[in-house]
């Protein structure tokens, strides 16, 4: 029966089958994969007080996050080096997340199961997100006020909650001027240097040029004295308070509040206010600059530059990429020459992205971008401006990598309005461009738009090219500010996709950087997920239309 | 329009669209057919005005401007549109534009030539070139400097040694010319250590040039044989341990002078060691110190080479006697390779060879002959190497002056330049011009353009003997913290691993996609369909930073401690869909008929997984009683199979994952749009489903299933992202599964940006990427003139 049953290839059917599903559980399970780790890591987790003890050893108090658990067969243990008794299966491990690494030099620790001897929760157990050397784990003792001891106990939880929003208050406040206002100022200092050494390769450096620049120097002095004043002013209010904690192993510390970015109790959290936090955090991860290295805070800068180099590329790819297709569709005898050239097209789109960036840093930033510099900005030199990888670099790059998305789109799009449609205008005496203007393009406008999706979508995922031409771990300043002329296409940016390589990759602490490499991914597979399918939906929309119009 | 190869769009235009179609179907049926009666009559209504619009306007618009804007904009258009297609074919051509200067010959051209300066302070001994080929010297045997300008001849400073009363020069030699050292052998059996120095000033923003002498080891002469015998061959190297070895006419001697550091005398002192070499030495006619002053090589008039170990200066281990020229040849010239590790042997007929220290099987540093060179029918007599590279310039007695690069075992230049007879030449420091002296007395000065002669096919492409390298070998190694370091440019471990990135995935990904297009395709329900197939398409879309990122820090962690697992799992799961699927096939009809045909893929899902979780809970028990609990360590011990823990076969998995939409998606077109009558046909004569899938639709689809693996390929060559971060990115050879690669993408993601712009590394990465777009460019075409072919094929069936 077997036999026959093989004979009937039915079996076969089945094995087909099953890689569909194969195929499907990919997808599904890579999706959900990201998901839940990205979505989870804002979430506060109860954290422990363990009471471990190791063999031969004195029993200490572990206090962290439950990050990881492993489970290793009692074999392979052993052949990894762990002794185990004859009565255990497996060695059950646990990745603790212990935080305080200024004092116990690692974020993370690894303790076996079999040696915990007791394990709680105690409800005062807080948490200090920190701006340097990432959280702390410990129990609130005091608050102090310029070394006085000012709350205790009970008092001291409200105390310290108070005065972390005070001084987080300043702490932005200072952040604002050293980054808006004095960052202002040394801009215009620059922008002094480069003029008089402008004015000295024209040769027009004279008495009143000197006097002038002279006199814009000393306004900047006297704004950046005045801010360096507010500052110190700021410094001395946000180091007035500090708070006492007890560690795990019963020491206590202080440590000032102008480090401290928020103070929680996750074993004391309701749902509720866990559900509070976790959207504050969220909030933060969106709209904050990072911290630590990237691997704490917020993915602002990333954000803001994946956004600002697809716009500028957007606005390149879409004249020259419709203005191919029309021609390609409109314009161009169809025969040999247009089917070579839908291949090369096409060819393109097949190319290694990565080649697209050695092109972009060969001919734009240094062939284009070092003759601009000769050309228009002599007095920078030897520092380039835009002879080196830039937001503008990027753009056009990518701008050139996307152009065979937009061609074939619009052309599809071109190609799908009625005959009926350009005749009949071209019947009432409209011209070619008039006919192409009013009538086909807006038509076809959609197709533009689904090609645009497309196109932005394949540029947000992109990294290999921005490697080379323009993306940096960590941009000191955004592309777009308050100084003039206030878009700065020749400013290097911060890129998600890169975001996501650089902190997972070439991170100093990548264990404590993986659940934001984690949200960040999830963040970067929502947008492109739903650009694919609002250019599905764009698309259904044009389909239905031409359908009508043929009918 | 269906020509659109454009895998991108053609995933989520041509079908992705099936979603929203699907679910626009059923949820907003009503809705949307009112959209669409909206939107047909808006455009009607459009049309009709835009016609009543023209017409109104027709009166006041002059027909002539209609007519130039119709003209402008065509011509403005094409413009546009062509320069698009320029600007794309322009990719290639300056990939081309910048890999060219690679392989453009090097060139020599004379500057100047004019009677030497100051003849009459003696013949040469040494001509020396500083930096920037402004100034040259000539060393006399009486002792004379004479400093020139190298491009007129003219005389701009003589200095004189100070050669002590009573005792005249009877040994010249040069010491490292990076540093300009040159030592006189003196009559009376002392020496003089003397070191030139250019030093340049700015006066007026031009570069004013001052030579100068000084003698490093003091200016009274150094006694090396205290008998007072004449010195009558020299050697010297200088560089805090400086080592002198002369030949008086029966001895060799070697005297060393180390800085001593002491810890109360502010003053270094400088500590004598003194021994004498075991060799008789009457007929010795060169000798030659490497720069670490830990090598000795002496040359014997019967073309005897006799190599020396002076890292003990107070006793000199002689290592190997070994003959470096054929049998009644003489050697005529020496010199050490940039580095000073390997000798270059010049000898009577014109050959020059590379000798170089490569250790043996039981590690001991033997000399070997690497390569040679046949530069001429006639004497070598000179030999400078380059400073910076690893080429030389030759010169032979007809005064021919050959210039060469040895690991690229090219000649570059080859010009007669003086007459035969020809007494000095001299390289400058950067390679870019040479100074011969003829036999006639005239200097002969020439520039040299030669970029990049350390790459040539051979050395790309080819097996390389690298100097203290065993054999020849292919090696990528661009850069490196050592000054005198040779980057090895080959860019065979760079396509092997391109390749077996590429092969591993395929192997994962074709099977899969090319099942599930069959299924999809031919035998799914198209209700499930519409909902398969956008879902595997999305998965194109993602990007591949992700899918990277999850193979490093997710996959690559996971398959090392589930190894055995993922063997198991292989197995498992396919037997376990088999066993479903007898069992299903002997169910009772009425539930059977339950599930409704073409979902079957559905059923699957929860037997796949759970069959791959009890693979995993089986393969820890399998795996302590077969392999002693890590399969791993069981590889490493019984087969010697080394793991690392980002290897190919998580890159294997990761760069599948990316390339099974492209692949599934293609072929499943190609399967999809085989004519109906065809199936039907097969069908209707009796053949199973199975039987016209396998005789009929595939034997019709398999050049579009082709030509969907071909893009799949040329997908996974080009993908820089996944192997750059799920790979160590080591360039080993090693075919096997559990070892990692370095494919041509990642290494130029990782390599460009500190590339030095137009250097020979920055150009190799550029032929890199060139390779990298010839291929794609190749495979991409392939496959759409396949596709093309047969979509005429289905038109005329």
């Amino acid at each position: 029966m077997i036999k026959q049953w093989f004979k009937s290839g039915s079996p076969w059917v089945w094995l087909n089958a099953a890689a569909v599903s194969i195929c499907l559980i990919f997808v599904v399970g890579l999706l959900a994969l990201v998901t839940l780790k990205g979505a989870g890591h804002f979430w506060p987790s109860d954290v422990a007080e363990i009471v471990y003890q190791e063999e031969g050893g004195q029993p200490e108090t572990v206090v962290g996050e439950i990050a990881n658990t492993s489970i290793t067969g009692a074999a392979m243990a052993k052949a990894a080096g762990y002794e185990m008794a004859d009565n255990e299966d497996t060695l059950v491990q646990y990745l603790i997340k212990i935080g305080n690494r200024d004092v116990l030099g690692a974020d993370f620790r690894w303790i076996q199961e079999r040696n915990i001897q007791s394990q709680q929760f105690p409800v005062d157990i807080m948490v200090l997100e920190r701006r340097e050397w990432g959280n702390f784990y410990g129990y609130l003792v005091a608050v102090k006020e310029s070394g006085n001891t000012i709350a205790v106990g009970e008092q001291a939880l409200p105390a310290a909650l108070e005065r972390i929003d005070a001084a987080s208050a300043i702490f932005d406040e200072i952040t604002r001027i050293e980054k808006k206002e004095i960052g202002a100022v040394n801009y215009g200092l620059e922008r002094l240097r480069l003029k008089q050494k402008r004015l000295q390769l024209d040769g027009q450096w004279n008495q009143e040029a000197e006097q002038q620049i002279a006199a814009e120097k000393a306004e900047y002095d006297a704004d950046y004295k005045r801010y360096q004043d507010q500052l110190a002013e700021l410094y001395r209010q946000i180091r007035r308070d500090s708070l006492v904690a007890k560690i795990a192993s019963g020491n206590e510390l202080e440590i000032p509040l102008a480090k401290i970015v928020r103070l929680y109790q996750p074993n004391a959290m309701s749902i509720g206010d866990k559900i509070v936090h976790y959207g504050r955090k969220l909030i933060e991860f969106l709209t904050d600059s990072p911290r630590e290295a990237n691997t704490e805070g917020g993915i602002f800068p990333a954000i803001f530059g994946t956004i600002m180099m697809v716009i500028i590329m957007s606005i390149i790819v879409t004249p020259f990429g419709v203005i191919a297709a029309v021609y390609l569709r409109e314009y161009a005898k169809q025969g040999f020459t247009t089917r070579l050239i839908r291949i090369a097209v096409n060819n393109l789109a097949g190319v290694p992205s990565v080649v697209y960036g050695v092109f972009g840093l060969g001919f734009f930033v240094y062939i284009l971008g070092g003759n601009i510099d000769r050309l228009f900005y002599p007095e920078a030199a030897p520092a380039p401006v835009f002879g080196t990888p830039g937001l503008l670099w990027a753009s056009i790059t990518l701008a050139l990598l996307t152009l065979p998305v937009v061609i074939v789109s619009t052309e599809e799009g071109l190609a799908r309005i009625p005959k009926s449609i350009r005749e009949g205008s071209l019947a009432l005496g409209a011209t070619k461009v008039e006919t192409l203007w009013r009538t086909v393009l807006p038509m076809a406008s959609p197709a533009m738009m689904t090609g645009l999706i497309l196109a932005v979508a394949r540029a947000a995922g992109e990294v290999a090219p921005l490697m080379l031409v323009g993306v940096v771990k960590l941009a000191p300043s955004l592309p777009l500010d308050g100084n003039f002329p206030f878009l700065h296409l020749d400013r290097k940016f911060m890129h998600l996709g890169f975001h996501i390589y650089d902190v997972g990759f070439q991170s100093p602490n990548v264990e404590a950087a993986r659940p934001l490499v984690y949200a960040t991914s999830l963040l970067l597979v929502i947008v492109i997920v739903g650009l694919n399918l609002a250019a599905v939906r764009i698309r259904n929309h044009l389909r239905e239309k031409y359908r009508a119009l043929e009918g | 329009m269906n020509l659109g190869l454009f895998l991108f769009v053609s995933h989520c235009l041509n079908n992705l669209q099936n979603i929203g179609m699907f679910e626009t179907n059923l949820t907003y049926q009503s809705a949307d057919t009112k959209n669409n009666t909206g939107s047909q009559s808006m455009d009607t209504n459009n049309i009709g005005s835009q016609s009543a619009g023209i017409k109104n306007d027709a009166g006041r618009y002059y027909p002539q401007l209609r007519l130039i804007k119709d003209h402008l904009a065509r011509y403005g258009v094409m413009i546009g549109g062509l320069g698009v297609i320029v600007a794309i074919v322009l990719i290639f051509f300056f990939l081309l534009y910048s890999v060219f200067p690679l392989f453009v010959p090097a060139t020599a051209e004379s500057v100047a030539h004019y009677d030497a300066p100051e003849k009459k302070l003696g013949s040469t001994v040494l001509l020396a070139m500083e930096e920037q080929n402004e100034m040259a010297a000539r060393f006399t045997d009486s002792g004379q400097v004479v400093f020139f300008e190298a491009a007129t001849g003219r005389t701009v400073d003589v200095k004189t040694v100070l050669i002590p009363a009573g005792a005249h020069i009877s040994s010249f030699a040069q010491g490292s010319p990076a540093e300009g050292v040159v030592i006189y052998g003196l009559s009376d059996g002392r020496a003089i250590v003397v070191k030139s120095q250019y030093q340049a000033s700015y006066t007026n923003d031009k570069r004013v040039i001052t030579p100068s002498l000084t003698y490093p080891l003091g200016e009274a002469p150094l006694v090396v044989d205290d008998t007072g015998a004449a010195l009558e061959k020299i050697a010297v190297k200088t560089d805090g341990t400086n080592t002198i070895v002369a030949k008086t006419a029966d001895k060799v001697r070697l005297v060393s002078f180390e800085k001593k550091e002491s810890l109360f005398d502010e003053e270094a002192g400088l500590e004598r060691t003194d021994a004498v070499l075991d060799m008789p030495a009457f007929n010795l006619t060169d000798i030659i110190i490497d720069k670490e002053q830990r090598n000795l090589y002496l040359v014997s008039s019967d073309g005897r080479l006799s190599f020396f170990d002076i890292s003990n200066k107070s006793a000199p281990v002689i290592r190997q006697h070994q003959n470096v020229v054929a049998a009644g040849e003489k050697i005529t010239s020496i010199a050490f390779l940039n580095g000073d590790l390997s000798l270059l042997v010049g000898d009577s007929s014109g050959l020059v060879s590379q000798w170089s220290q490569v250790r043996d099987e039981l590690n001991r540093p033997a000399l070997r002959k690497i390569r040679s060179f046949k530069v001429s029918d006639s004497p070598v007599i000179d030999i400078h190497a380059e400073q910076r590279r690893k080429g030389f310039m030759t010169l032979d007695a007809d005064g021919v002056v050959g210039i060469y690069h040895s690991t690229a075992e090219r000649e570059l230049i080859k010009e007669p330049v003086g007459e035969p007879g020809s007494v000095a030449a001299t390289l400058s420091p950067k390679a870019n011009a040479f100074l011969v002296q003829s036999g006639d007395n005239t200097l002969h000065f020439w520039r040299v353009e030669n970029e990049h002669p350390e790459v040539s096919m051979k050395v790309l492409w080819q097996e390389v003997w690298y100097e203290s390298y065993p054999k020849p070998s292919y090696i990528w190694q661009s850069s490196s913290a050592s000054n005198d370091f040779e980057p090895k440019y080959s860019l065979v471990p760079l396509v092997f691993g391109t390749l077996k990135a590429a092969f591993y995935s395929m192997l994962f990904a074709v099977p899969l996609s090319l099942m599930g297009a069959i299924y999809t395709a031919y035998f799914m329900a198209p209700g499930m369909r519409r909902y398969v197939k956008p879902s595997i398409e999305m998965m194109g879309a993602l990007p591949t930073v992700i899918l990277g990122f999850l193979a490093g820090l997710w996959l690559a962690p996971f398959i090392e401690t589930h190894l055995a697992g993922l063997f198991s799992l292989f197995m498992i799961v396919p037997l376990a869909v088999m066993l479903f699927a007898f069992l299903w096939q002997n169910l009772p009809e009425d539930v059977r008929h339950k599930v409704p045909e073409g979902w079957d893929a559905a059923l699957l899902i929860p037997i796949i997984l759970l069959s791959a979780w009890f693979a995993f809970a089986v393969s820890v028990p399998l795996e302590s009683a077969l392999f002693n609990g890590s399969l791993r360590d069981w590889f490493k011990a019984e087969l010697g199979i080394g793991y690392d823990q980002r290897n190919a076969l998580v890159v294997g998995v990761a760069m599948g994952f990316a390339v099974i939409p492209t692949i599934y998606s293609i072929a499943e077109d190609a399967i999809f749009s085989v004519p109906k009558h065809l199936t039907v046909g097969s069908l209707a004569l009796g053949a199973t489903p199975w039987q016209t899938m396998t005789k009929v639709v595939l034997l019709t689809a398999s050049p579009g299933i082709f030509s969907a693996i071909m893009i799949g390929l040329g997908r996974a060559v080009g993908e820089t992202m996944i192997v750059l971060m799920a790979t160590g990115n080591t360039p080993v050879m090693d075919l096997s599964v559990f070892q990692g690669m370095r494919t041509l993408s990642a290494n130029i993601a990782v390599e460009m940006p500190e590339a030095e712009v137009e250097s020979t590394h920055y150009r190799v990465l550029f032929l890199a990427a060139l390779v990298l777009f010839l291929f794609t460019f190749i495979v991409n075409t392939l496959a759409e003139v396949i596709r093309q072919r047969l979509r005429e094929k289905y038109s005329s069936l």
